[in-house]
């Protein structure tokens, strides 16, 4: 290990410039796909707020005695598919709707909007099937006499979460080959630098893993820095964005442990493919 | 020591480089290797040290056989020969200390015993006061010394010399040639591959000469001796 560490020491010291370019070249690599990621990450929660305004309404008989209405909102409570429930009366629906029509609210006159169970569903029951099974189940009480849920509206956000859920999984995984290939070559670049050194030390007896290890090493500490200095990139690229653009989510801690991750490995394995190809043909 | 079978190299692009060559190199033989450029001399020298295998019959070195030996057996094969080329194949960066131990370090020798063992090493081929100097501040002849020293560095049974002296003035021919000398007389077996007959002519060491991929006279079997004219050619 100490003799693997002073190999890489050397290699640093012997070809800064090329040591610091593949550093840079992974940063750069990592920063397109983290700026992808930014951008997927942002859809996402935008979209995630959007599907989490899918409100299912029940609108019961004008008769219907509030314990029963209390009731069956109880009941529904319990469906696995719920997140919250609420009784909107008849009362309540008339304010609400006067606050909704601003300075023509006067134009309503007594309390004769029906009153309402609104519900909302829990993550991963948004979808258009789960939406209208809960809704056929509101339907099915006696005192129910319409229930919304905007059927087109949920089925058009479904789409285009699964539209947006596919194009980043293939745009994400082209960013992230594209990285590989890139960084691959600059690690090449850096093995080919030292192929005159690669033959002595075959010459001399080293066995290939002892020509590998600091290999290994300089391409983990070069994805690590790269990967560093990416995370640092997006981190800024969001601020300025979010400074002057619009207001931005950056990735969590653990995500940004993994891009950073996501570098070390591809440092480690990009050596570990260049280096093995080049015993390979010496 | 080294036992070449009916060796026939191919490559897929230059064709045959040897045919059919045999030849035994015994515990502590000095043997020279001639023949023109392009005669297969390196590719011979290649075979021994395994960085190349026959396309056909086999090479046995040191009881090591080509055709069982697997890739991951190469160093340990290594370990057992000295290896130096023309060009010397120093590290630039590193002092002749430094190139000396390196062979040490690659086959995990203790580390508390590296210096002593570089320190004779160097003294051994004459540099015991340029230790700490870098390739490019030392001669051709001394550089060699350098790559000498570091052959020797594993105690090797055979030391492959492929045109070591190339690349030398007179002086500095004769100098390397008479450590390599010294190096066989102590017990190493020495495989020399060289142009130069003037050097062949000045010993009785055994010579094989090499012509066209083939050997066409090996002074252990023809006692005939080389021609004084045209290199490498046998007098006929």
């Amino acid at each position: 290990m100490k003799l693997a560490t002073r190999e890489v020491a050397i290699a640093l010291r012997q070809a800064p410039l090329l040591s610091a370019l593949s550093v840079v070249t992974i940063a750069f690599s990592l920063f397109a796909f983290g700026l992808f990621g930014l951008v997927a990450v942002n859809l996402r929660r935008t979209l995630d707020k959007v599907e989490e305004r899918v409100e299912i309404r029940a609108f019961v008989a004008d008769d219907t005695p509030v314990e029963q209405i209390a009731d069956a909102a109880a009941a529904v409570e319990k469906y696995p598919e719920v997140a919250k429930v609420d009784i909107v009366t008849q009362d309540q629906a008339l304010e609400r709707a006067k606050r909704e029509m601003g300075e023509f609210s006067d134009v309503f006159e007594g309390s004769f909007l029906p009153a309402s169970i609104e519900l909302r569903l829990k993550e991963g029951h948004r979808d258009p099937a789960t939406v209208k099974k809960v809704a056929e189940r509101l339907k099915s009480y006696d005192f129910v006499d319409d229930v919304r849920y905007g059927e087109e509206w949920v089925e058009k956000l479904y789409r285009l979460r699964n539209i947006a859920g596919a194009a980043g999984a293939i745009l994400g995984l082209a960013f992230a080959a594209v990285a590989v290939i890139i960084i691959g070559a600059t690690i090449r670049m850096a093995v080919l630098a030292r192929s005159r050194e690669i033959s002595i030390m075959r010459l001399v007896g080293a066995t290939d893993a002892f020509v590998r290890f600091p290999f290994l090493i300089d391409g983990f500490l070069k994805g690590v820095l790269g990967g560093t200095l990416a995370l640092l990139l997006t981190w800024s690229a969001s601020r300025i964005i979010s400074r002057y653009f619009v207001e931005t989510t950056f990735f969590d801690a653990r995500y940004a442990l993994l891009g950073v991750l996501f570098g070390a490995l591809i440092g480690l394995l990009g050596s570990a493919f260049s280096v093995g190809r080049h015993l390979r043909r010496v | 020591m080294i036992l070449f079978t009916n060796v026939t190299k191919e490559y897929a692009r230059s064709g045959t480089a040897l045919s059919n060559v045999s030849f035994h190199v015994a515990r502590g033989e000095f043997v020279f290797l001639t023949g023109p450029s392009g005669s297969g001399k390196s590719t011979i020298l290649k075979l021994v040290y395994m960085d190349e295998l026959p396309t056909d019959g086999e090479v046995r070195v040191s009881g090591i056989n080509s055709h069982e030996i697997r890739r991951a057996e190469i160093p340990k094969l290594r370990r057992k020969l000295g290896i130096v080329f023309q060009d010397f194949r120093l590290l630039e960066d590193r002092t002749a200390e430094a190139n000396v131990a390196f062979a040490l370090e690659v086959t995990g020798a203790p580390r508390n015993l590296i210096p002593n063992k570089v320190a004779s090493l160097l003294s051994r081929v004459g540099l015991a006061s340029k230790g700490t100097a870098y390739p490019r501040e030392l001669s051709g002849g001394e550089q060699q010394r350098v790559a000498i020293a570091r052959a020797l560095a594993n105690d090797p049974l055979v030391l492959v010399a492929d045109e070591p002296t190339g690349n030398l003035d007179d002086r500095a021919t004769r100098g390397v040639f008479q450590l390599l000398r010294e190096i066989n007389a102590a017990g190493t077996a020495v495989l020399m591959a060289t142009h130069d007959l003037e050097l062949i002519r000045r010993t009785d060491f055994r010579t094989i000469e090499i012509n066209r991929g083939q050997v066409v006279f090996d002074s252990a079997v023809d006692k005939r001796r080389l021609p004084a004219g045209r290199g490498g050619e046998v007098r006929p």
